[in-house]
């Protein structure tokens, strides 16, 4: 059902862990649907993205989507990154089953979140980004069982 | 690879030595149609009449009352539907359950598309059905009452014989849908007041593609699928010789050693359930602890996802089921796990562990100790983990969710 280059990132995620003073940090997606994406970026002065790392809760093509994000937006410069697509992170993964389509547009959302928490905490005006619509971790807490 | 592990016996069972056996001279050999005149097709009907008596046999039924279909699927339409079109002067009411297969909820749908009422009742956390919240549903207007025997998730045994008085005391025909225990555990329809009972072939070391629903004498249901005169005007088509033969061989089999198999199963089973509880943090069992199916070991577990768990699985060539949002299609967890008011992050990392009687304790041993792996591996990875141990190392946290994971 997957793709090899799926199923190898999937196997050996990259970048997977957490940055200690990250200059981003976004998380997009909800449990109750299954998926949950954590994006880390640090950024030099220049701009540059020096480091990312990632943590996923989801399928098999969530996990594969996330990784190979972080591959695509290292070392580029913020601007850069923003062309990310979930087209871009489908087309390095070979394609991938038309319901998982989502858990890349989950990858595209999660380098905004993080991009855009790195705009806040600079005040920086980043062209073409859009604030995240929500941060689930929050969402989570009040909901209710 | 070479190593297969196959833990999901819910789905499908491999067909027995003796099984393909007994089946075999009916394709190129014997292969006359029963329905016909000539000796040749004798050896064919006589076949077919011995399979009617193993499958009668194994639930106390009388061979007439036994129908050869294609299926579960079919079986369960078939009393359903033909049920509603029967009984439709008298009322329009039908009364099952949340937890049933989609193979009668979706007819349940359809049927209300009809004009239909259906009242799906209610289970508890362990999956189960009470007789006091069926005896309320019932109406004047009810008109069949269809529960299940046994869930293919999570396992639960429900407490047919009582349904069943329940319904007879009432004069409501009562449908079990029995694919998950038929020759698992034993079923007397006599004792336990079933009117008409759905089972299929493949859940139970027999063929794909035959099943059967058995229609107590005196229930007035129609014929479902029209044609010929077969199956005593009820359902038409040329009867399915090997499946038959097959069916009722798996029968007679598991009559033979049903007691020594659920025996042998459920101590297995138990090691896995033991095993996985006491050595994997935050999981828990889904289901009945005791009124469960031998082989049925359903488990959630907390911070990660069913199918991330099914690919690693697989990679060492174990077979195992997830009823996790991933792995049905759709966005929703599995209907079952949330009946049991389950919320859905907890859901999504559902597995099921199904064993047969060929299971072996080195192949539970080694999946135990490879999910261990697993589960470490995937909480690494979960943003969800993350924050439950920050949170966890700060004190003050109230975890909502720990209930769920108190054994």
């Amino acid at each position: 059902m997957y793709s090899e280059k799926v199923m190898d990132h999937f196997n050996n995620p990259r970048n997977v862990g957490e940055l200690d003073n990250p200059s981003g940090v976004g998380t997009v997606g909800n449990a109750k649907c299954g998926d949950i994406m954590r994006m880390y970026l640090d950024i030099d002065e220049k701009g540059v993205i020096r480091d990312v790392k990632f943590k996923t809760f989801g399928c098999g093509a969530a996990v594969a989507t996330s990784s190979m994000a972080t591959e695509l937006v290292k070392g580029k410069t913020v601007e850069e990154a923003l062309t990310v697509t979930n087209k871009a992170v489908m087309e390095a993964l070979d394609g991938l089953p038309p319901v998982k389509v989502h858990c890349s547009l989950l990858a595209e959302e999660a380098i905004h979140a993080a991009l855009w928490d790195y705009a806040q905490k600079n005040n920086l005006v980043i062209e073409g980004l859009k604030e995240p619509v929500e941060d689930i971790s929050e969402i989570e807490e009040e909901e209710e069982y | 690879m070479d190593r297969l592990i196959y833990l999901d016996n819910a789905a499908t069972t491999k067909v027995k030595r003796e099984v393909m056996d007994a089946m075999l001279p009916y394709f190129s050999e014997n292969y006359g149609n029963p329905s016909a005149i000539y000796t040749f097709a004798g050896q064919g009907k006589k076949a077919v009449d011995l399979a009617r008596e193993q499958a009668a046999g194994l639930i106390g039924a009388k061979p007439e009352e036994i129908y050869f279909t294609a299926g579960g699927s079919e079986s369960d339409n078939w009393a359903l539907k033909a049920a509603a079109e029967a009984y439709k002067e008298k009322g329009k009411h039908i009364i099952t359950s949340k937890i049933e297969h989609h193979a009668l909820l979706h007819t349940c749908e359809y049927l209300e598309k009809q004009g239909f009422e259906i009242t799906y009742l209610d289970v508890d956390s362990e999956g189960k059905i009470s007789g006091e919240k069926l005896k309320a549903a019932i109406r004047p207007d009810t008109i069949l009452i269809s529960i299940m025997m046994a869930n293919n998730e999570i396992g639960t045994i429900e407490d047919v014989a009582e349904i069943g008085k329940i319904a007879r005391e009432v004069g409501v025909p009562f449908h079990t849908d029995a694919v998950q225990s038929y020759g698992h555990i034993p079923i007397d329809v006599e004792e336990m007041n079933i009117d008409m009972l759905s089972a299929s072939g493949h859940k139970f070391y027999g063929p794909k593609g035959v099943g059967i629903l058995y229609i107590k004498k005196g229930i007035k249901i129609r014929s479902f699928i029209h044609g010929g005169t077969q199956e005593r005007n009820r359902r038409a088509g040329t009867l399915n010789v090997p499946g038959i033969v097959g069916f009722g061989k798996a029968a007679e089999l598991a009559g033979n050693s049903m007691e020594k198999d659920v025996e042998k199963i459920t101590a297995l089973r138990d090691h896995l359930i033991q095993r996985v509880l006491s050595e994997i943090p935050y999981s828990r069992l889904n289901g009945h602890k005791t009124d469960r199916l031998p082989g049925n070991a359903s488990f959630c577990f907390r911070f990660i996802e069913g199918e991330s768990m099914l690919i690693l699985l697989d990679q060492l060539g174990v077979c195992a089921s997830s009823g996790s949002a991933c792995t049905s299609g759709s966005l929703d967890p599995s209907h079952v796990l949330l009946a049991l008011g389950l919320p859905h992050e907890i859901a999504h990392g559902s597995l099921r562990l199904t064993l047969s009687e060929e299971t072996k304790m080195e192949e539970i041993d080694f999946v135990a100790d490879e999910l261990k792996k697993i589960i470490g591996r995937l909480r690494d990875m979960s943003p969800l983990y993350e924050d439950f141990l920050k949170k966890k190392s700060s004190g003050a946290f109230c975890d909502r969710l720990e209930g769920y994971y108190v054994q």
